[in-house]
């Protein structure tokens, strides 16, 4: 496909559109659309930054932090951020559902292992529950009682 | 005649992602309908209702999970910007987080250890096979983190994921009344200790309770991703 002043000029047109259909609905979708576009953004820096310095940190999550720092340094969260981070957010378990249909090609392992697996997920989640929990409040209160002797 | 234009229309929808979309929203929407009904009853929890609608449907008509994954995944890949969003409800709760973020981080190391450590001691001793333990093992870190560890340390990351969904249900469900049980009434540190056990699920019925507890539960569900990607393979590599 040699076809380059074509494809050119389609790019073009394509941004020309893109440019007058948004500039046309500059109101709440309009938000949620530059949200979702700095949300990907984000992701996209996260996914290059731990494949580039092959971090063992997922793109998402090294996305997740950079969007945070960029907060902390805004001392703000923009509308638009705002807008769809609350519209993902707010369906979040939504999200899972593909995920746990996975369970159907899997049937047959948990037919045979639903014991251990089943007593392992319960013991073990109850276990770091209660652990975190304990650890969480106790660390709360002595560093908390060594600010207040300091000061 | 009829019939057999209506295998050939299937076969074609089956084949599109038009279907696999659309059909998880469809059931979603029902199970969200029912569980709101049922005065959001936990037994009736909209994703377990959602995944059992989708298996039965699969199931009776016979297609393959690849197949619907080719729909699913979009609404799969959104697990991504969602978990970018997440720095959005922690941001707003800096102020808190400024106090405590020395507990909250040996909390959630020390968590993380002790969850994977139980995980796969547990497994083990109950004899569940090499393969499942190494599944098992990131159980507690958010979808898309524990399918990348699970395949980095030779489990298997579809099983992964199932085993979270189903942690994090379990969390859910059992999470707000065992915290009770104990006598742990700070918001926060409930919200600590639901993230680092049921990820994005204990997150988001955190979120029902209140902001602040939704906001400390996305971030250990966050912080303890990342502490579990450098632990997990580590925790694997001692215990052999």
């Amino acid at each position: 496909m040699p076809a380059t002043p074509i494809a050119d000029l389609a790019g073009l047109g394509f941004e020309l559109a893109t440019r007058t259909f948004f500039g046309a609905i500059a109101t709440k979708q309009m938000n949620f659309l530059n949200g979702i576009t700095v949300l990907l953004l984000y992701e996209l820096a996260g996914e290059v930054t731990t494949a580039f310095l092959q971090l063992p940190v997922p793109g998402p999550v090294m996305g997740m932090t950079f969007l945070f720092l960029t907060l902390l340094l805004r001392h703000k969260t923009p509308t638009s951020v705002g807008t769809a981070s609350s519209a993902l957010l707010g369906h979040f378990s939504l999200l899972f559902v593909p995920a746990g249909v996975g369970l159907i090609d899997h049937l047959d392992r948990v037919a045979n292992e639903w014991l251990p697996i089943g007593l392992t997920l319960m013991l073990s989640s109850t276990i770091a529950m209660v652990f975190t929990a304990a650890t969480m409040s106790a660390t709360t209160a002595l560093l908390s009682k060594r600010s207040a002797k300091n000061v | 005649m009829f019939n057999s234009d209506a295998t050939t229309i299937w076969v074609y929808l089956s084949a599109s992602p038009l279907t696999g979309i659309t059909i998880t929203l469809v059931a979603y929407g029902l199970a969200d309908r029912l569980y709101t009904r049922a005065d959001r009853n936990q037994l009736l929890n909209p994703l377990v209702v959602s995944v059992a609608l989708l298996i039965v449907f699969l199931m009776a008509t016979d297609t393959s999970y690849e197949a619907y994954f080719e729909g699913g995944q979009f609404v799969h890949f959104l697990l991504g910007p969602a978990t970018v969003a997440l720095a959005v409800p922690l941001y707003e709760q800096i102020s808190r987080l400024r106090k405590i973020w020395l507990s909250v981080s040996i909390s959630l190391a020390l968590g993380v250890t002790v969850s994977t450590v139980c995980s796969i001691a547990i497994a083990r001793l109950l004899g569940a096979s090499a393969q499942t333990q190494l599944s098992i093992a990131p159980k507690s870190v958010t979808t898309p983190v524990a399918m990348a560890i699970s395949k980095q340390i030779g489990g298997l990351p579809s099983l992964t994921a199932v085993l979270v969904v189903i942690t994090g249900i379990f969390g859910s469900i059992v999470g707000l009344r065992l915290l009770r049980l104990i006598g742990i009434r700070d918001d926060s540190v409930k919200g600590i200790a639901m993230g680092l056990t049921a990820h994005g699920l204990g997150t988001a019925s955190s979120l029902q309770v209140s902001a602040e507890m939704g906001a400390f539960s996305g971030l250990a569900m966050a912080l303890s991703a990342l502490f579990a990607s450098v632990l997990v393979p580590w925790i694997v590599g001692l215990l052999g």
